[in-house]
């Protein structure tokens, strides 16, 4: 039998610690919606999204009632459209972008991600034309998310396209300027992207994904703040235990709601996703979590050492609750999406170095980072190199999502609101890197991608 | 993990302490065809706590029409009530 106790901190962990099934993302591949027609590609594209995710959003809704969870988003993840309409002769793509935006409406989605394209060691032709249509289609579309993987562990770095993503995200954001370059918001670059992430901007359906799936993205960092608030000054290996416990409590919630989600939409379950996932609410900040373990801001010398050990006791405990953890899980490192380092940046205590450094050990990368308008196309394409280094490199994932405002500069803020959050403008180290961008070409593989 | 049983349910109703709130909630469990399995409740502090183990197997409405019915008494009444699936609980606490 449960026990009151362990009933009223179920409760407290929703009610008080904003615990939440962020998302659940149906996957849905959409091989078999090519035609030689742009015209019928689409029309299959949106049949198809819209026959399996129909009951999607009810479902959510239904079972966030019955057990009292709040499922914040639902959302849909589909086959990069690079290989989609590869066969369709299209020479923008565009049109398919709003083939998935108004299927996203239909089904009453929040976001639908998959504007996609696998580049690690180069281009297809169909791949460079959904690369130019990317700034377009995310400025004339609501709803749709766009990602690029750029390299890979196995492949090594495809700096053609690291290059052409630098002008890419300045051109997205210019045709999005009279809403802060909102457009830039819905777009990441990967090195070594999961198939299966239920996390927008970068979520897609990866090739090697079944028919249709169930993720399911769980977050929850007021709840691991306020179980390591009970071990105050306490060593690190006790604070290491207290993670674990908390993650795992977080993941069994994931799990009761993916495999609920997954009998009732009749769709295989996939994985759950633990990631820490902060919003801009007070309590709800990977920031604060860090500053809990003793650091007086985050970005103050200590964060990286502490961000390791959170993303790594958040997995453990993840990986003991659930036999299938996947996607990103660990800790995300969003800066407008999260009250505690936005008040980082604007006290001056966290700049873009820090966080390159902290991407090292967390989830994903550097993410919603508003940055000057009159960046340079190749600071920000060094800036991705850079990522996509410590991806590579170091065999995990990384990513960008970078948001140069056209006619902002250091000092200004941006507000996005809702999950967006608000920013603060960072500066960026001005030292040009063009000659070294402008060469092009592959960064070979590292040695230890050799292991067959 | 395998689908729990839908029919057991967790019933937590939480608020200040006012004469007849067991009465009331087990009249609309009662009228409701819903049986209760265990039942605990402590006052700290003024504020009560009480807590249900029901069984809705042979209820002739689903657990989320009662949770309307128990949220419309909670607000009537000035209490938080809630109903919830207990395999929640199970999922969450027992390995």
């Amino acid at each position: 039998m449960i026990t009151d106790f362990e009933i009223l901190e179920t409760i407290n962990m929703f009610q008080e610690q904003h615990l939440d099934v962020r998302t659940i993302t149906m996957g849905i591949n959409l091989m078999d919606c090519s035609s030689t027609s742009a015209e019928e590609t689409c029309r299959r594209i949106y049949e198809k999204i819209c026959r399996r995710a129909e009951k999607l959003v009810k479902t959510g809704e239904d079972i966030s009632r019955e057990y009292q969870v709040p499922i914040i988003n639902k959302r849909i993840s589909v086959t990069p459209i690079s290989i989609v309409a590869a066969s369709s002769g299209a020479s923008d793509y565009v049109c398919f972008a709003k083939a998935l935006d108004r299927a996203a409406k239909t089904c009453g989605v929040n976001f639908i991600g998959g504007f996609s394209a696998l580049v690690q060691k180069g281009y297809t032709n169909s791949d460079i034309k959904l690369i130019e249509s990317i700034p377009e289609s995310l400025a004339v579309t609501d709803f749709v998310c766009s990602s690029v993987n750029l390299a890979t562990t196995r492949t090594g770095i495809n700096m053609d396209a690291v290059r052409d993503m630098g002008r890419i995200i300045k051109a997205a954001a210019e045709l999005t300027k009279e809403r802060d370059a909102i457009g830039c918001a819905k777009l990441v670059v990967f090195a070594n992207a999961p198939e299966d992430n239920p996390f927008m901007a970068g979520s897609f359906m990866g090739p090697g994904e079944p028919e249709c799936v169930i993720n399911v993205g769980i977050s929850g960092p007021g709840v691991i703040k306020v179980a390591m608030e009970s071990v105050k000054g306490a060593d690190l290996g006790v604070v290491a235990e207290t993670i674990k416990k908390a993650a795992f409590k977080i993941t069994r919630v994931g799990e009761l709601v993916a495999r609920e989600a997954s009998a009732r939409l009749d769709a295989p379950f996939g994985i759950i996703d633990l990631s820490l996932a902060p919003t801009p609410v007070v309590g709800d900040s990977i920031a604060r979590i860090l500053e809990e373990f003793g650091l007086e801001d985050c970005g103050a010398w200590g964060t990286t050492c502490a961000l390791a050990m959170l993303n790594d006791a958040v997995k453990k405990g993840g990986t003991m609750a659930s036999s299938f953890v996947g996607g990103l899980s660990g800790a995300f490192i969003p800066v407008s999406e999260d009250e505690g380092m936005i008040a980082a940046v604007t006290k001056g205590a966290l700049n873009l170095e820090k966080l390159e450094a902290m991407t090292c050990v967390c989830s994903v990368g550097l993410d919603m980072i508003a940055i000057p308008g009159d960046t340079p196309a190749t600071t920000i394409s060094g800036i991705i190199a850079d990522e996509m280094a410590i991806g590579t490199f170091n065999s995990k994932t990384t990513a960008v999502r970078i948001i140069p405002v056209p006619g902002k500069g250091v000092g200004d803020f941006v507000e996005y609101g809702g999950l967006l959050g608000s920013a603060p403008i960072m500066s960026v180290n001005p030292s040009s890197c063009a000659d070294f961008i402008n060469r092009g070409g592959r960064v070979p593989a590292p040695i230890h991608s050799m292991r067959n | 993990m395998k689908p729990m049983d839908s029919h057991a349910a967790v019933i937590t109703v939480i608020g200040h302490d006012t004469i007849g709130i067991i009465a009331k909630v087990s009249a609309v469990l009662a009228a409701n065809n819903v049986n209760i399995k265990d039942i605990t409740q402590t006052i700290l502090e003024e504020i009560f706590t009480m807590i249900m183990f029901v069984d809705m197997s042979k209820s002739n409405i689903d657990i989320k029409e009662l949770a309307d019915k128990l949220e419309a008494l909670g607000s009537e009444i000035g209490l938080s009530i809630r109903i919830q699936n207990a395999s929640l609980f199970n999922a969450m606490h027992r390995i």
